[in-house]
């Protein structure tokens, strides 16, 4: 049975008493009810102590009750929901929620890395830096892996999240962050106005600081304006209001980053729904109405579980009737701490004591000391007395010297508010300094983009409606909206009054970055060793550097600093300000690119029927393609490869080539493009023909080869590497659009529109004959090699067919539209049954060009020249091309450029490997002798011995030379002999058959 | 950021793919090997306005030249790349 809710008030609050829920802290068993976070939970049931600290170990309870929270995290959920460094103050509770405490060992209240804090004079900022420097392999090896158990935070899963994740866009006039006053009242005007309007609230309730502080809006009170307002808002069709989604980034064009919660409130997503969903909002203007944090102040025993914001305080009073403490001592140095006094007093808790730093009190709140029969000390807290269990006593300095103590059992504080400046400086705008509030407002907002309310630094009730109201309805007529937006929204202003104060002088271990244990000291002595600049003070003590990215630190961390160097705060600045506002999850980055969907998969034409003939494949990038078609009884991939080749040598096989790119090329300049884009000439190819091309960049290196038909006079058909399919569309275009604008073509991608096969081996053209219609002439006469034309298919269907070849055989390539592709294949197997027909993949595809010494991906490298290749009889010399004059720079024709040739071992039983460095014979390998490398090698089945392609420095003249291979990688050293990279049929009668 | 293709009107990023400076213009044939070496490697290093060409792979395929603040992304015009980088004949 989960224990009583003992620090639940009887009534009042935003928690449905009627709706509990069961919920495990470190594995005991408390209840809360249905609008509780996990931290108003577990205040209710009196828990003070939440967590232990990332370097010191020291207890620490619940500081805040929002997103800035530094010190409440815990590890929710477990098993692979398990999430650690999830802060309590925004988990909403659910029924069955799991939570752990993080770094303590063996448990929260016994934990004995709290030894820590007995060394803790020593572990100063750029402790570790100073300590662990000698022996440096030590590091890696000792140090670090023990500061890293002894600090830190919660630990991941570990293992697969088993949620989905979404992403979005959504596109809006006026976006709004935030639901306080000056949010709702931007949304009304913007609404009214005719904006398409987005409002998001990281909350899962909507109203902000209204929630916790009330007041009269329009002579009613706040609950009742709310309820009033978001009803308005409901009636607009074009106003979206999301909640739990939280605006964490604003990146160029009015393009923001918002996280919504979609299902973190539920111990697991409902079926088919996602965890969380990523939003992309493209607005045209953008109200930030994202509140203020209040600050704390700096003193010894800051950290004690119990000492808490005021602000905080009072929303757990009065928003989840919740109470941190019963005997409540206030520590302020402005007018707004003591509504916290007005809250508890008005929910029947008591006040010890209230504790002013401010010269002058006012009248009412004297008044309100006397009738509450509590002391106002004029000073400061200078020490807490307590531990684990909360705060016992509060020491206080009072102004003038003297010394008082005050029995508490909650210290409530609060240091003035600091406006949220996080997204109006994540383009580099830097907050100014208002000394009026002794804060940073916003300066330098990204275009489009206006502070209102709290989060512009005016922190007044009828300032944040008014202002958020002329935002929004600015904002709304910028878009173009131009209704009428009524008036604005009518409350009182409280009065702020502050003297500022950010650090008390005393005794202890005073706290400025709770959650990575920056003390007020650690900035003096970064001051002293010469890390004023504030990007050197966060580096070097890590202020500002943990999750909570110092929402409540950073402002006193530099006003203490600026303190020390004797600068004023505006002079000593901020840090850059930079995304995400909240942290997000990594898979709500990624969504649903993820294990088999991470990227598109492309399917071949054939693919189905080649899954049907239980094909192996491989990734070629998007794409997957058959790589070989195991057969029973075969023991490995060399064997049905070996199979698949000399199949095709000796009679007849097929392979899908669909991936390569294809474009169709049209225009009466057709050819004068192509001679501008190869080094080869086409604009004098025959129609009915085919030409292998070789295309440069402008810095003469090779870009990409294929093969390139002429259909008609004005109609070429190009295709292009598998792997630059997408890039040459572009390079092309490039070239068409803004280098040859005179030139009348046209280019058509058409890569997916047609299925195109290879058909090879001495039976081709018999296999063929059974396809095409009888009238069709494929003699060698009719249809000679390089042959490019239209031809009809037996039942009427017309196909391009091209008497191209890669394998060195006989060999055909014929396409059909992309839909027949799946039929071609059925068909090819049919009617080449007679022949044995038998389908290959990629995989000995790439050994007969091997085999034949044709170039690939391994060789177009990207620092290849056309001569580098064997192919610089290809380079006219009668046009200019892309390519031309780079490629004749003194380094690219060097006589001892590395070169293709062949190599085969001169042991002819050994195995040979691509990526082995070619070293002289008899010399030490090393970078001075390493005369080029391997790069691509296979199984010949018909010389049966591996065999390869290597770039060699002057390769051509040293054919027979034998030098030797060195590879380091794989502990291999072998001979091999420089050879003819054509192995098979070198002066090519097979193919032109 | 976004891209107002001349074309297609405004588009996210992931559509365009960035290809660098549209300044420099492709010398004419029979151009010595200094002229084509400026052209394919000298580029300034502006900070401030500068034009560059994008390509709206994800959409039209047209190239644009978009003129663009380095500092800032801010994206002051945006038109087709037509012949922007055709050698002047005659020039």
């Amino acid at each position: 049975m989960a224990g009583a809710q003992t620090h639940r008030l009887g009534n009042g609050g935003l928690v449905d008493r009627s709706a509990p829920l069961n919920f495990r802290f470190d594995g005991k068993a408390f209840s809360g009810f249905q609008g509780d976070t996990l931290a108003s939970a577990l205040i209710a049931n009196g828990v003070k102590l939440v967590g232990r600290s990332f370097k010191y170990h020291r207890p620490r309870g619940i500081l805040t009750a929002g997103s800035e929270e530094p010190n409440a995290l815990v590890e929710l959920r477990t098993g692979a929901r398990r999430e650690p460094n999830t802060k309590a103050t925004t988990a909403e509770l659910y029924d069955g929620l799991e939570a752990a405490s993080q770094n303590r060992w063996p448990s929260l209240r016994h934990d004995v890395m709290s030894v820590n804090q007995l060394f803790a004079p020593i572990f100063v900022a750029g402790f570790y830096y100073k300590t662990f420097m000698w022996p440096a392999k030590f590091w890696e090896a000792i140090y670090e892996p023990a500061i890293r158990r002894a600090a830190g935070l919660g630990r991941a899963a570990g293992i697969a999240d088993p949620d989905h994740y979404d992403k979005a866009w959504a596109h809006c006039d006026v976006l709004i962050a935030g639901s306080g006053p000056a949010g709702l009242a931007a949304a009304l005007a913007a609404g009214r106005a005719g904006a398409r309007v987005i409002l998001c609230e990281e909350d899962f309730v909507l109203g902000g600081r209204l929630l916790s502080d009330g007041g009269m809006i329009d002579g009613e009170p706040a609950a009742e304006w709310i309820s009033r307002t978001l009803a308005e808002l409901a009636g607009m069709p074009d106003v979206r209001v999301m909640t739990r989604t939280t605006l964490f980034g604003v990146y160029d064009g009015g393009t923001y980053g918002a996280i919504e919660r979609v299902n973190d409130h539920l111990p697991s997503p409902p079926e088919h729904q996602v965890r969380q969903r990523l939003w992309r909002i493209v607005a045209k203007r953008c109200v930030v109405a994202a509140g203020a944090i209040e600050r704390p102040i700096v003193f010894a025993g800051n950290d004690t579980p119990g000492v808490m914001m005021a602000s905080a305080m009072r929303t757990y009073v009065a928003r989840y009737a919740a109470t941190p403490a019963k005997r409540i001592a206030l520590f302020t140095n402005n007018e707004d701490g003591w509504r916290t006094v007005e809250t508890a007093l008005g929910a029947g808790l008591q006040i010890a004591a209230v504790i002013d730093a401010r010269p002058e009190i006012s009248p009412a709140h004297r008044s309100l000391a006397s009738k509450g029969g509590f002391p106002v000390l004029h000073g400061s807290v200078s020490g807490v007395d307590g531990g684990k269990d909360g705060v016992r006593k509060i020491a206080v300095s009072l102004t003038g010297g003297a010394r008082a103590e005050v029995e508490a059992d909650g210290l409530a504080v609060s240091g003035g508010w600091n406006p949220a400046v996080g997204l109006t400086s994540y383009h580099r705008g830097r907050p100014k300094w208002r000394s009026d509030i002794s804060a940073f407002v916003p300066d330098g907002a990204p275009p489009g983009m206006v502070a209102a309310g709290a989060a512009n630094g005016d922190f007044g009730l009828g300032a944040c409606l008014s202002q958020g109201f002329a935002a929004g309805a600015a904002a709304a007529h910028d878009a173009g909206r131009t209704g009428n937006a009524g008036s604005a929204p009518v409350a009182d202003d409280e009065v702020f009054s502050l003297t500022p104060l950010w650090h008390v002088a005393g005794k202890g271990k005073a706290f400025v970055d709770y959650q990575h244990d920056v003390t007020a000291s650690d900035i003096e002595l970064a001051q002293r060793e010469g890390f004023e600049s504030v990007e050197h003070l966060k580096r070097y003590t890590t202020l500002g550097m943990a999750t909570d990215q110092g929402k409540t630190s950073n402002v006193a961390g530099l006003a203490i600093m600026a303190a020390v160097s004797g600068r004023s705060i505006p002079e000593t600045g901020t840090t850059i300000y930079r995304p995400p506002y909240v942290p997000v999850a990594i898979g709500a980055f990624a969504g649903h690119h993820r294990d088999g969907t991470f990227h598109a998969t492309r399917l071949t034409p054939s693919h189905h029927w080649a899954v049907e003939q239980g094909a192996v494949f491989v990734d070629t990038g998007l794409w997957k393609r058959a790589q070989w078609y195991p057969r029973a009884g075969e023991k490995d991939w060399l064997e049905s490869v070996t199979r698949e080749v000399k199949a095709v040598r000796s009679g007849v096989g097929f392979c899908d080539v669909s991936t390569l790119g294809k474009i169709d090329v049209h225009g009466p300049d057709a050819g004068a493009f192509l001679d501008r884009v190869y080094i080869n000439t086409f604009s004098n190819l025959a129609v009915g023909k085919a030409r292998y091309g070789l295309m440069l960049r402008e810095d003469g290196i090779v870009y990409d080869d294929g093969t390139t038909s002429r259909l008609a006079e004005d109609h070429y058909f190009l295709t292009t590497t598998t792997a630059k399919a997408g890039l040459v569309m572009q390079h092309l275009e490039f070239c068409r659009q803004v280098l040859f604008p005179e030139l009348d073509v046209q280019l058509t991608s058409v890569s997916d529109q047609w299925a195109q096969f290879s058909i090879a081996g001495p039976s081709a053209r018999e296999l063929l004959k059974q396809i095409v219609d009888e009238s069709e002439d494929l003699s060698n006469e009719g249809f000679p090699f390089m042959g490019a034309r239209e031809v009809t298919l037996r039942g009427g269907l017309k196909a391009r067919l091209f008497r191209i070849s890669f394998s060195g055989e006989m060999a055909f390539e014929i396409s059909v539209p992309a839909r027949f592709g799946d039929a071609m294949a059925r068909n090819l197997m049919l009617a080449g049954a007679p022949f044995g027909v038998t389908p290959y993949g990629t995989e000995a595809l790439g050994v007969m060009r091997v085999e034949k010494g044709h170039i690939a991906g391994p060789e177009l490298s990207g620092t290849t020249t056309a001569a580098d290749l064997g192919l610089g009889k290809m380079m006219s010399t009668k046009k200019d091309y892309i390519g031309r004059v780079m490629a004749g720079r003194e380094a690219l024709v060097a006589p001892d450029r590395q070169v293709v040739v062949g190599i085969k071992p001169t042991d002819e039983t050994r195995r040979l490997r691509s990526g082995a460095h070619i070293i002289p014979k008899g010399q030490t390998p090393g970078p001075g002798n390493d005369q080029g490398y391997v790069t691509s090698v296979c199984f010949s089945p018909t010389l049966n011995q591996w065999i390869g392609l290597a770039l060699v420095e002057r390769g051509r003249e040293r054919i027979g030379e034998i030098v030797h291979a060195h590879d380091p990688l794989r502990g291999e050293d072998y001979d091999v002999e420089l050879c003819n990279p054509v192995f098979y049929d070198p002066d090519g009668g097979r193919q032109r058959g | 950021m976004r891209i107002a293709c001349s074309f297609c009107g405004e588009r996210e990023l992931g559509e365009f793919t960035y290809l660098g400076d549209a300044k420099p213009v492709r010398p004419e044939a029979g151009a010595s090997e200094d002229e084509v070496f400026d052209y394919v490697y000298l580029r300034d290093n502006v900070a401030g306005a500068t034009s560059e060409y994008w390509y709206h792979g994800g959409g039209c395929r047209a190239w644009l030249k978009v003129t663009r603040n380095t500092l800032t992304h801010e994206i002051s015009s945006i038109e087709p790349a037509a012949g922007a980088g055709a050698a002047k004949v005659g020039a």
